[in-house]
């Protein structure tokens, strides 16, 4: 990628609200989209100008959801924050859960037994399965097609759901990992019952596949839509199958290594088009390296405890210093900054929420595109307003 | 050929839709309530108080220590400690709550209680049809509203009763042992014991 090569070189309009210059015909057309419900992801508001049905400015609204969970978390226990995490992105609780995890574990320095690291690929990997499934089911509905393939995301979804409910006990609030591994073990009955899940999600895949990939409304309404330049996208610090995408090769399940990624076998597909096709065909293609990983990670998950003997769940102060830890969720790089005074709970907690940050770029994407794409362009972003307001 | 690839999204769609007719498998939804999916085993949603044998007020595991008060993330577990003790299930006298109230309108059913709880009183049940019309009253139960028979808690997780029934039948032996000792060693510390006759000779 030649995006090393000319980081210096500050690409046109990077740093300045983009503006399009209306054709000088009529009168500009201001409207709200939102902040009810724009599509399918949560409360949002867009300020959209319109040169008829051209797109002129678009300002994104957000805090409609905000909960305060930051500022929470600093008054209460490390273990009490667990629970709400599982509500920033609720689409995908379990990677939220181990951003947390991660970050508590390099604050302590705790280790994760081998078997807790297999566990939480395979529930990780099962989470962006369920994700990006969902994500092109709300996409294709943002197009108009109402129902069909965002219920058959969701069939698929719901067995997956089952899954977690079997061994979290909870559907979408799951509050499953530890610090220093998971809070139960999964059984043989499980690790059987989730083998034989995956060995029905190919199936699941090729039929979305033959039913959208080459539809040609569905091109007609995507290729060259949205377009995100990669400079662009590597400025505003897009993260994700949204960057990837965007034809930049970062993954951080490759670059970091984080777990025991560094173990599987997989590929990191790239976008050439920068549109919103290519991102609905990185998510596509992205589910199937998952099922690589799920595949080779339930072959190989060893017998042993799940959570380290010498963790304590309650009552722990970390020593005072500062730990980063990030993972690559679903929807792009989650990380979480923690600050320790010695205290029992953390002196300042911070997210870094994929979503917001890939919300950033939503304006220079929708500029001059026609009023209808932009609430495709939105869904191709793939967000939760949970994780953008927190 | 234009609009072949939508055709070819219809032959699935079609695959779908008839073969609901002729495989269970691709029916995947229940009429509900008429209908219910089998429970799975580990669900949750509210906390629930254990008590032993008949008697749900002398029966209750809990000791009121406030452990579980003091780490619920969004605070609804209010409890009051008793005056006096009462004995637990090995016979040590212990406090009991007096009052113990959970505002189930707040409780995000995270089962962080359960975990941090060293004496097995607080589980979590499945019942999840709690609707109510009345919005405060209704939905903040009492310790009566939550006391419920072991038996309940082997009908909805059979498995984890099992192991938290072993878990007290372990501690149990332990502190009955602890006692016995005890009452030899009391036994023996009161008894008489005749002085031995100092050794040796004049």
């Amino acid at each position: 990628m030649a995006i090393a090569d000319n980081k210096t070189e500050k690409p046109e309009g990077w740093n300045r609200p983009p503006v399009m210059e209306p054709d000088g015909e009529g009168e500009l057309l201001e409207v709200a989209m939102g902040p009810h419900h724009p599509s399918t992801h949560g409360v949002f508001r867009m300020d959209v100008a319109l040169d008829g049905e051209r797109v002129i400015r678009l300002k994104p609204v957000f805090g409609y959801l905000h909960r305060n969970h930051e500022k929470l978390a600093e008054g209460m226990s490390y273990l009490g924050s667990m629970p709400f995490t599982d509500r920033l992105d609720y689409i995908c609780p379990l990677t939220n859960n181990w951003a947390y995890a991660l970050a508590v574990e390099k604050l302590t320095g705790q280790e994760v037994p081998e078997r807790a690291e297999y566990l939480r690929v395979i529930l990780g990997e099962l989470t962006r399965f369920q994700n990006h499934a969902s994500s092109i089911g709300f996409l294709i509905q943002e197009m108009g097609a109402s129902g069909t393939p965002l219920m058959y995301a969701f069939r698929e979804r719901e067995k997956i759901l089952d899954l977690f409910e079997a061994l979290t006990g909870a559907r979408m609030m799951v509050n499953y990992m530890r610090f220093g591994g998971c809070r139960v073990d999964a059984s043989a009955a499980w690790l059987d019952a989730a083998r034989k899940v995956v060995a029905g999600l190919p199936g699941f895949v090729d039929e979305m596949d033959r039913l959208l990939s080459k539809n040609e409304i569905l091109m007609a309404r995507t290729q060259g839509i949205g377009i995100l330049r990669p400079e662009l996208a590597v400025n505003a610090g897009v993260t994700g199958p949204m960057l990837r995408a965007s034809g930049v090769n970062y993954d951080i399940r490759k670059v970091d290594g984080y777990g025991i990624y560094n173990r599987f076998n997989f590929r990191v597909p790239l976008g050439d088009h920068w549109d919103v096709y290519d991102r609905y065909m990185i998510r596509l293609l992205e589910m199937r390296e998952s099922m690589k990983i799920l595949e080779q990670a339930l072959k190989d998950i060893p017998a042993g405890p799940v959570m380290d003997p010498k963790a304590k769940i309650r009552g722990f102060r970390p020593k005072p210093g500062e730990a980063y830890g990030r993972i690559e969720a679903p929807k792009g790089e989650l990380g979480f900054y923690l600050i320790s005074d010695g205290g029992p709970n953390p002196y300042r907690y911070r997210i870094r929420p994929p979503s917001l940050i890939n919300l950033t770029v939503l304006e220079d994407m929708a500029l001059g595109e026609n009023v209808a794409d932009v609430v495709l362009i939105f869904g191709s972003v793939d967000i939760v307003l949970g994780e953008v307001d927190r | 050929m234009l609009g072949e690839g939508i055709l070819k999204g219809m032959a699935e769609t079609a695959k779908n839709f008839f073969g609901s007719y002729f495989s269970a498998e691709r029916l995947t939804t229940v009429q509900y309530p008429e209908e219910r999916i089998a429970p799975i085993e580990a669900t949750r949603d509210f906390p629930f108080l254990v008590y032993d044998g008949a008697d749900w007020e002398a029966g209750l595991r809990c000791v009121a220590c406030q452990i579980c008060e003091k780490e619920c993330p969004p605070k609804c577990i209010y409890i009051e400690k008793s005056a006096d003790k009462k004995p637990d299930y090995v016979g040590k006298p212990q406090f009991y709550p007096a009052k113990f109230d959970i505002d189930i309108s707040v409780c995000m059913s995270c089962q962080i209680c359960v975990e941090v709880c060293p004496f097995e009183a607080i589980k979590m049940d499945t019942e999840f049809e709690l609707s109510t019309p009345d919005r405060f009253g209704g939905l903040l139960l009492d310790r009566k509203q939550l006391a419920k028979p072991n038996e309940h808690y082997h009908k909805i997780h059979p498995t984890e009763a099992a192991q938290v029934d072993a878990r007290l039948a372990e501690g149990k032996a332990k502190a009955d042992t602890r006692q016995t000792n005890a009452a030899i060693a009391a036994a023996v510390k009161g008894a008489e014991i005749p002085a031995r006759p100092p050794a040796g000779g004049d």
